[in-house]
């Protein structure tokens, strides 16, 4: 695979509090990718200078709304512009991969599939914990069984929407339960998707951003709530 | 006994709306007829105290403080269900208000650091 910069994708990083890992993650993205929108969701470090400064297009959320909000207010500006064809969702924290990130839209360009999803337990997840991998392959048992999707991670921050997907994107879980909500769009919808091994660093700094594993229960609340909500 | 078709009624209903609560007009008017129906009956309990009781007997419940406080976990159940759909519906605009705001900004400092670019060069 060549090394050249994808012009046609808008890779949509949220951040929360990330000044001390901004900076790198940003010029990563910059190196692959023409288009790096970075949605600031109510940081009270300067990450949203960094980022500008590191190359970004800035989005600021006047408070702190949620994950799943940034993500969808970073698609929405990524969308405005005409040039780009693919959103790509990263993580902050610096758990992901650019060239993984880059391969997938590639496959996404191969197969004329609206979605990719990245999958740690098809490619590396460095430095997981036991408790962890428990809590993930519990939530791809859930997920594969309530939205008939055959994925093999459910709770990936890394993933590919063609604009016609993107464009669908209306998330009304604006916290930490987007990442099913988004896999829930994709089975309603019935979009074409493939998955895509990806590698998953997980350092000191990522273990300590990230979620505690008990949360994924409010998850589960959240989707059955909002699923019976929506059924009826 | 009547009260616990009553209280079991109440709570499928908890349920139902939790699920599929609508906030329409014909919801408006049952809250409000509730209130009033409530506030009627508070006074008639203080003005009878002993009629509270005789309905707490008729509906299979021993004492009137009994009937009384069933009601009001039900009550609390159903109030506490209406704040969090509301809340929740709430949430999802100032979001969205926000959202607009943020893009709308973001696009006037592309604006601003276009203009600045063609004044330096």
């Amino acid at each position: 695979m060549t090394d050249r910069r994808v012009l046609d994708t808008a890779v949509v990083i949220p951040m929360h509090n990330e000044a001390t890992v901004i900076t790198s993650v940003v010029a990563d993205a910059r190196r692959r990718f023409a288009h790096v929108v970075c949605v600031d969701d109510g940081s009270r470090d300067d990450c949203a200078a960094l980022a500008r400064r590191a190359g970004a297009n800035v989005v600021r959320h006047p408070t702190n709304l949620g994950q799943g909000a940034a993500i969808e207010t970073g698609i929405r500006h990524a969308l405005a512009r005409l040039d780009v064809d693919y959103v790509v969702t990263f993580d902050a924290d610096g758990q992901h991969d650019v060239d993984d990130a880059a391969a997938m839209v590639e496959l996404a360009r191969r197969e004329g599939v609206q979605v990719v999803l990245g999958s740690r337990f098809l490619g590396a997840a460095d430095g997981i914990t036991g408790s962890r991998r428990f809590v993930l392959r519990a939530a791809v048992r859930f997920t594969r069984s309530t939205t008939g999707l055959q994925v093999t991670d459910a709770h990936n921050g890394l993933r590919v929407l063609r604009r016609d997907a993107a464009e669908q994107v209306r998330l009304r879980l604006h916290g930490m339960s987007h990442a099913s909500e988004i896999l829930s769009l994709v089975a309603r919808a019935g979009f074409s998707y493939a998955e895509h091994p990806v590698t998953i660093s997980y350092t000191d700094y990522s273990r300590a951003k990230g979620q505690r594993g008990y949360n994924a229960l409010n998850i589960v609340f959240d989707l059955m709530v909002n699923r019976l909500r929506a059924a009826a | 006994m009547i009260i616990k078709v009553v209280l079991i009624a109440a709570l499928a209903g908890a349920a139902f709306v939790l699920i599929r609560g609508r906030r329409t007009a014909l919801s408006l008017l049952v809250r409000r007829a509730l209130m009033l129906a409530a506030i009627a009956a508070g006074v008639l309990a203080v003005v009878m105290p002993d009629a509270v009781t005789d309905v707490a007997q008729v509906v299979g419940v021993g004492r009137g403080a009994d009937l009384v406080l069933y009601l009001l976990v039900v009550t609390f159940l159903f109030v506490t269900i209406g704040l969090y759909l509301r809340l929740s519906e709430m949430n999802d605009r100032y979001v969205e208000l926000a959202r607009r705001l943020a893009l709308h900004e973001a696009d006037a400092d592309a604006h601003r650091d276009c203009l600045e670019d063609r004044t330096v060069s």
